[in-house]
């Protein structure tokens, strides 16, 4: 069994959400701050008429912020049909992945991140951590 | 009788609705005659009809239905089965139908149309003679009314055939050819292979012939000489007029939904294109803009519309309630409603039904006294209860009002210590109309005894957050012994919303027309001196009473980057208080398409929702009613202070104006408190002072303003006089020269003040006609720039300018 993954990273991590969930990548749009809502939420943007919540996918892993001068890619993935962006530093490829290179996520990982992370696939020259694309988005 | 043509109107659509449906149900029924859901789908047609001509007392249609449903009774219950011949008398039956659906909608009688053939034809089927005898009479029943069409044509019968289906023929292509051509066929098939070798005699033989022409003649016509049937036979009023049934269609509300969803995309890219060509040189844009601009505000217009129901959509359930009420309380009621016509967005209709009920069994029951009180009262025995739906500013006002007791405000006021949702020194300082609005509190009833009816505890504080969670509001007003009104007031829409947008520490917010009151600038100076503070929380007097001030950047935790010392305030009611939301700068008010948030952002409890602004970027809308509620839950000490504040209020509350007119159809209104005389004076005393204009005037040099020019207008005043408007204050004057003085008004008007015209503080629409509001601070600074340097005026001053901009 092969998965189709969109790969994106973040903090110089190669991530991936499964491809099916992923409606469309965009450059940085400008976003509306969210005053008293959680960092996670970067803020709202607008996206052809229809306003999303971008969460900011660096504070969600409890990853540094980025760089102010670094403008984030969007990744619209569908959530139980509602358009949620996850921000992100830069968009890698769609990449096929097989069942028998993935592992579960260590024991040692902790915190949030556990939550949100399925487990990793063993690429050739780098682990892809595949994200929960629902938790994800929460 | 308004009202019976309604009902009639309805049906006729209703029923040709069903006819089209009939058909296809007939024709199919044909090809499976066992189905017993066709059947029954065709019986419940007719019986509806049937039903609904009994109760408007069409005779005629009733008698046709009614026979038919018998034979569909039987048909259906299996006691007979489908024979060409019963479907032919149900066709029959069918186009009788539709002839006297014609005839109704003519003239709303049955006219001439003569049912006793078809209702014969259906009661010999019905009695079996025909079916009894199939080979051999059905011919005979089969032929006859061809015949009797054909022959005894004197004019209505004939006609007819032809009358009612080319009408359908020409705009319903679809079903009526399919339908006049089918049945017709069927006689033919039937006509020529049962007689010719059954009754082969010459006489049987001979009308045979006949009848094929003769049905085909009505049959096909239709499309070839549609004009002249109806023209030479049928009354012309009938091909003039628009069946009723063409006239109107049914949509799925969900594409009506998707429409207003679209409008509401082009609403904001017009708001950003008009933005644009508002920035760029071009007279064409600006041109083009303009008129999209208008097209796209009669599109929503007419979208909106399309969604609209009066209001009679539930007013009318309401005589039943109040009836039945009345009898249960032993109370003579009578219901008046006034504006059955108002019209409100069909989703906003459901959201208030249950509200505007329970604000009616209320009134009936708690309101409105017994005969026996009522006479005591000396007042007549029979109370009146009123609805009243109007337009007003955007929204749809709902009035409930009922002659009764009224509420007595020390009652709420006791009841609201007893249930310890006041103390009595914040009650102290509510004004009896404050305290009124206490009824909205959850779990407050002041119902002395509880009715199965209303007085549970639940109810007032349910309808007000039911209509809040549509963006309306609800007050209550009462004066005892003589009566108490509800008021409503609705969005027309919820989709989309006026409203004024700020900015706040660089981000812009959203602030819905419907909590607005007013706007307040206070420059630096002013501001040092005019915000106050009671013990730590600020406060604004405006109009004398203190209004307790929020600040946008403290709720929303962020840093204000105006430095100025400017303050603006947005003068907000929620929840029945006044409060000022302390924003860093006004950008304009324009209409926002209101999206909702995910439920996360619902619950930070701050935001309503977003909207997406004329430049693209999102805006969050501020939730008035959640800020309120936050902001203002330790609100006593902001109520304290003056003590008198309440008598104050009511002499400032209702600014007195003086209308003027200034030339060029153009009315100017100036607050009657800042002036002192009106004078005619000749225009020969005045005299010229430097390049200022000055005449004597009781001993001082009044300086004259000419509030035409000041304003941009051209006088039309040709007269040796002048009249002039003096106002003063101390001891310096000022004569404010217009064209004629108009009228004097009292009313509360809304002030528009979106007008960013020098001098004017906006307009506001008083008596139907829209009135300039003068910014008289500037105008009297153009006359005289000292007028306000003594200090002692400007504090005086100061609050005549703020009266105005609050009576904005």
């Amino acid at each position: 069994m092969s998965t189709r993954l969109v790969t994106f990273t973040l903090d110089g991590r190669l991530y991936g959400v499964d491809v099916d969930a992923v409606q469309e990548v965009l450059r940085g749009l400008p976003r509306t701050r969210i005053p008293l809502a959680p960092t996670t939420l970067a803020g709202l943007i607008n996206l052809r008429g229809q306003v999303l919540s971008a969460v900011d996918m660096r504070e969600q892993l409890g990853l540094p912020p980025r760089a102010a001068d670094e403008e984030p890619m969007l990744v619209v993935i569908r959530v139980a049909g509602e358009p949620v962006a996850l921000l992100v530093d830069t968009i890698g490829a769609v990449v096929d992945v097989e069942d028998d290179q993935f592992e579960s996520p260590p024991d040692t990982l902790s915190g949030t991140a556990r939550d949100l992370l399925l487990g990793a696939y063993k690429l050739d020259h780098q682990l892809l951590l595949a994200l929960d694309v629902a938790k994800a988005a929460a | 009788m308004d009202e019976i043509d309604e009902i009639v109107q309805e049906f006729l659509v209703e029923s040709h609705e069903n006819l089209d449906q009939l058909d296809r149900d007939l024709v199919a029924l044909e090809r499976e005659p066992d189905s017993r859901e066709l059947l029954g789908s065709i019986f419940r047609t007719i019986h509806t009809i049937k039903g609904t001509s009994g109760f408007l007392a069409f005779g005629n249609l009733e008698a046709v239905t009614h026979v038919g449903e018998n034979l569909l009774a039987r048909l259906r219950d299996g006691k007979m089965s489908m024979t060409p011949s019963t479907t032919d008398v149900l066709l029959a039956m069918v186009d009788s139908v539709r002839e006297l659906l014609a005839a109704i909608e003519t003239d709303g009688t049955e006219g001439s149309v003569d049912v006793g053939p078809v209702v014969d034809r259906i009661t010999a089927v019905l009695e079996g003679r025909a079916e009894a005898a199939e080979p051999d009479p059905t011919p005979i029943e089969e032929l006859l009314p061809p015949e009797v069409v054909a022959e005894e044509p004197g004019e209505p019968v004939a006609v007819e055939p032809v009358d009612v289906e080319p009408e359908d023929a020409e705009s319903e292509d679809a079903e009526p050819p399919a339908e006049a051509v089918e049945p017709e066929p069927e006689p033919v098939a039937e006509v020529a292979p049962a007689p010719v070798p059954v009754a082969e005699p010459a006489l049987a033989a001979e009308p045979a012939a006949p009848a094929p022409q003769s049905t085909p003649t009505p049959a096909r016509p239709p499309k070839a000489s549609s004009t002249p049937g109806p023209e030479s036979g049928a009354d012309e009023t009938v091909a003039a007029r628009r069946n009723v049934a063409d006239s109107s269609i049914r949509v799925d509300v969900e594409l009506l939904d998707a429409l207003m969803r679209l409008v509401g995309e082009l609403v904001l890219t017009r708001n950003q294109i008009v933005r644009q060509a508002g920035e760029q040189e071009g007279l064409d844009l600006m041109r083009s803009a303009q008129r999209l601009n208008l097209i796209a505000t009669e599109l929503q217009e007419g979208v909106m519309k399309t969604r609209m129901q009066p209001i009679d959509h539930l007013w009318s359930k309401l005589p039943r309630v109040v009836r039945d009420l009345g009898a249960a309380f032993d109370k003579k009621v009578s219901l008046v409603m006034v504006g059955r016509e108002t019209e409100l967005d069909r989703s906003l209709l459901e959201s208030v039904k249950d509200p505007l009920t329970h604000l009616v069994r209320n009134a009936v029951d708690h309101g409105l006294e017994t005969s026996a009180e009522r006479r005591a009262a000396g007042k007549p025995a029979e109370g009146v209860l009123t609805l009243r739906a109007y337009h007003e500013g955007g929204q749809v006002v709902v009035e409930v009002n009922d002659d009764g007791a009224g509420i007595d405000a020390d009652k709420i006021a006791a009841k609201a210590i007893e249930k310890g949702v006041r103390t009595q020194a914040q009650l102290a300082q509510l004004t009896p109309n404050d305290i009124l609005q206490l009824i909205f509190l959850p779990g407050f009833s002041t119902a002395e005894k509880v009715t199965n009816v209303s007085g549970r505890g639940v109810g007032m504080d349910v309808v007000k957050t039911n209509i809040e969670s549509i963006g309306g509001t609800i007050e209550v007003e009462s004066v005892l012994g003589r009566g108490t009104t509800c008021r409503l007031r609705i969005p027309l829409t919820l989709a989309i919303v006026p409203a004024l947008t700020v900015e706040c520490a660089g981000d812009r917010y959203a602030i819905p027309q419907v909590s607005l009151l007013e706007l307040v600038a206070l420059d630096a100076d002013r501001a040092a001196t005019e915000v106050e503070d009671v013990n730590g929380a600020q406060v604004y007097r405006l109009r004398g009473s203190l209004l307790p001030l929020v600040r946008l950047t403290d709720v929303l935790d962020v840093e204000s980057d105006r430095a100025d010392g400017h303050v603006l305030i947005a003068v907000l009611q929620a929840e029945g208080k006044r409060f000022g939301l302390v924003i860093d700068r006004v950008l304009s008010t324009e209409e926002i398409v209101v999206k909702p948030l995910g439920s996360r952002l619902k619950a930070l409890g701050t935001y309503s929702g977003a909207t997406i602004l004329g430049d693209g970027r999102v805006a969050l809308i501020l939730d008035v009613q959640a800020l309120a509620r936050r902001a203002l839950t330790a609100e006593a000490l902001e109520r304290g202070g003056l003590a008198n504040e309440d008598q104050v209020r009511e002499s400032t509350e209702h600014l007195r104006m003086l209308i003027a007119g200034i030339g060029g159809g153009r009315r100017v209104a100036i607050p009657l408190s800042s002036v002192t005389r009106l004078e005619n004076i000749p225009t020969a005393s005045v005299e010229q002072v430097g390049h200022r204009e000055v005449v004597q005037y009781r001993g001082a040099i009044l300086p004259l303003l000419f509030l035409n020019r000041h304003l941009g207008a051209i006088s039309e005043r040709e007269s040796d006089d002048l009249v002039v408007v003096v106002y003063s204050a101390g001891n310096r004057s000022v004569a404010i020269v217009v064209d004629e003085i108009i009228d004097i008004v009292d009313e509360a008007a809304e002030v528009h003040s979106d007008i960013d015209d020098h001098g004017l503080l906006g307009s506001a629409l008083i008596r139907d006609r829209i009135v300039e509001v003068l910014d008289v601070r500037a105008a009297i600074l153009a006359a005289d720039p000292k007028f306000y340097s003594a200090p002692e005026f400007e504090v005086d001053l100061g609050l005549d300018t703020d009266q105005l901009q609050e009576a904005m």
